[in-house]
């Protein structure tokens, strides 16, 4: 969306946009007696009313163990459960509910697809190919495999603006080239990957997709059909909803080709004692009782998500991450890391020679959340010359006063520091 | 909460160490060496230890950090200058003890006139103690033995 597009964003869809902050309870604090800005929704969001509702209820009328009662509580537990696989299969376009698993998180997501590996073991010499600014658990899953099984780590390089150029992620892509794991969204700059360019390349080597989707749910429509990848894994509590509840979307022929990871209740078919058959998809992957509560509230953020539109979430971040932008540059001592042409509203900056750590105590002082450091990407901290950073990352429900807010407490980190 | 309150954290003495550390460099020679690192927020800190012939140690540092580590390392140079060897651990652990006392309790008072009182506002910030203590945490591993130390496990 060029400036001028987003200056003309009209009133009325401001408006409806700004509402959306009266659903959530934590933003109508005050934090050292400030009114909170909480500009931290790239590490997790605040909570929904209708997904602290969802869960309340769940906990307090409806709980039972899932797929095993026969008794009313346990079949309105299973309904629930069940029925926000299909919010979520709806939510990603995926092709059938056997293809949405339920995990802890975006983390163990890709962990269960690093274990199980599809189809032929992966031999010495195999390639897993990720980028430079993965988060450390789209890196580390894939560094025990090939610990495991002598495959090879290949890195695809990221430019100094934080972006990546889709040929030279397909120019390390080789014969054994066996899984392109790929991040979306950089949690740590906020570049946009353009997947619409590498996935196909990907494809057309018969080299399996996954993409770690968990900085692209909360900002924009994802189609996994359209993208045409093998997994797309991504956390609840990024996008309104729980900790501790996350998906693996994954291909049903590809996932059919996977042993299971974890074993135990719910996973089965029939277990002996000589040997055990296992359950259908997506049942296969989810040993144990679930994360019911997470599972339902998850459910809820995916209908408020839904009934705000995705599309209209990326209209209004656009227009507050280019208000933050041009705040951060106005003040001439700031230096944003990660100027990719296509971001997504979180921006990585450094105040001279400021320690990010410093900074961050210090607007805390004035009510105002920024993460500070790594952000779990320390490889492409360190490409980028940097030991840190400072990052504030928006959500629909931030808005002008919040960013305000930071730019008043960073001229009291001036005053202090200089 | 007002500027004056930060400056329980920001002190004068502690932005005055922070921005013109002394005992910064590696020392062109030296006995024992250690890294002390703070994953969570990038701070890395090497110590150096000289030891002489009367078994009095010193200490100098290199790295980056935040303005309350690289404070603290550099408080913690002028505090461990020709200390008798088998004195400074007693001193790290008295540091430590101060640092993570409660934030009403008066400061030990073997520590009240040296430096490192300044950093005693560390006390209401939790999650700033360990940028505090990496330095002395760093000397600490050097003197077992140990080449690297972390004040932080996850991150």
């Amino acid at each position: 969306m060029s400036a001028r597009e987003i200056d003309t964003l009209d009133a009325a869809f401001l408006q409806r946009m700004r509402v959306l902050r009266g659903d959530f309870p934590a933003l109508r604090q005050e934090v050292n007696g400030k009114p909170l800005a909480f500009l931290d929704s790239a590490a997790s969001s605040q909570r929904a009313q209708p997904v602290i509702d969802a869960m309340a209820h769940y906990e307090g009328f409806d709980h039972a163990n899932v797929h095993r009662g026969v008794h009313t509580l346990s079949q309105r537990a299973t309904d629930s459960y069940e029925g926000a696989r299909e919010k979520v299969r709806a939510f990603i376009n995926a092709r059938s509910t056997r293809e949405v698993i339920f995990t802890s998180g975006t983390t163990e997501s890709i962990n269960l697809v690093a274990a199980s590996f599809p189809g032929a073991p992966i031999a010495a010499g195999d390639e897993i190919l990720i980028t430079h600014l993965e988060h450390h658990a789209n890196i580390v899953p894939w560094q025990l495999l090939c610990q495991r099984t002598g495959a090879v780590l290949k890195v695809a390089p990221v430019q100094d603006d934080g972006s990546v150029i889709a040929d030279d992620v397909i120019n390390m892509m080789s014969e054994r080239t066996k899984m392109l794991a790929i991040s979306a969204v950089s949690n740590a700059l906020g570049t946009i990957l353009p997947l619409e360019d590498i996935v196909p390349a990907a494809r057309e080597r018969n080299i399996l997709v996954l993409v770690d989707g968990a900085q692209a749910v909360p900002h924009s429509v994802v189609d996994v059909q359209a993208l045409d990848v093998d997994f797309f894994a991504f956390s609840a509590h990024k996008m309104t909803g729980p900790t501790g509840v996350g998906v693996l979307y994954g291909r049903e022929s590809v996932l059919e080709a996977m042993p299971p990871w974890q074993g135990g209740g719910d996973m089965i078919e029939e277990v002996r004692l000589e040997g055990t058959t296992f359950n259908a998809l997506p049942y296969k992957f989810e040993a144990g009782t679930p994360n019911i509560a997470g599972v339902v509230g998850l459910g809820a953020a995916v209908d408020y998500m839904t009934s705000i539109g995705l599309e209209n979430v990326s209209r209004y971040e656009a227009y507050l991450l280019a208000y933050l932008e041009r705040r951060l540059d106005e003040c001439g001592d700031i230096r944003i890391i990660g100027r990719a042409p296509n971001k997504a509203s979180v921006t990585s900056f450094l105040m001279d020679d400021v320690h990010p750590h410093d900074l961050g105590t210090i607007v805390d002082q004035f009510g105002v959340a920024v993460r500070t450091g790594h952000h779990c990407a320390m490889p492409i901290m360190n490409r980028l010359e940097v030991p840190g950073t400072a990052r504030a990352s928006l959500a629909f429900y931030n808005n002008e006063a919040d960013i305000d807010a930071l730019i008043d407490a960073l001229e009291s980190v001036r005053k202090l520091f200089k | 909460m007002t500027e004056a309150d930060l400056l329980t954290l920001y002190r004068e003495q502690v932005l005055g160490h922070a921005k013109s550390p002394f005992g910064r460099g590696e020392p062109e020679s030296f006995d024992i060496s250690a890294k002390g690192q703070n994953p969570l927020c990038g701070d890395s800190l090497t110590v150096f230890i000289n030891e002489n012939e009367d078994g009095e140690i010193t200490v100098s540092f290199e790295g980056t950090g935040c303005a309350i580590s690289v404070a603290s390392a550099s408080m913690m140079t002028e505090m461990i200058s020709k200390l008798p060897r088998a004195n400074v651990q007693a001193l790290i652990d008295r540091v430590v003890t101060m640092l993570h006392d409660d934030p009403q309790s008066p400061v030990d008072k073997d520590l009240q006139s040296t430096p490192v009182a300044a950093l005693s506002g560390v006390r209401t910030y939790p999650s700033r103690i360990k940028c505090a203590e990496l330095a002395w945490q760093a000397v600490a591993a050097a003197l077992a033995g140990e080449s690297t130390t972390t004040t932080e496990t996850n991150g």
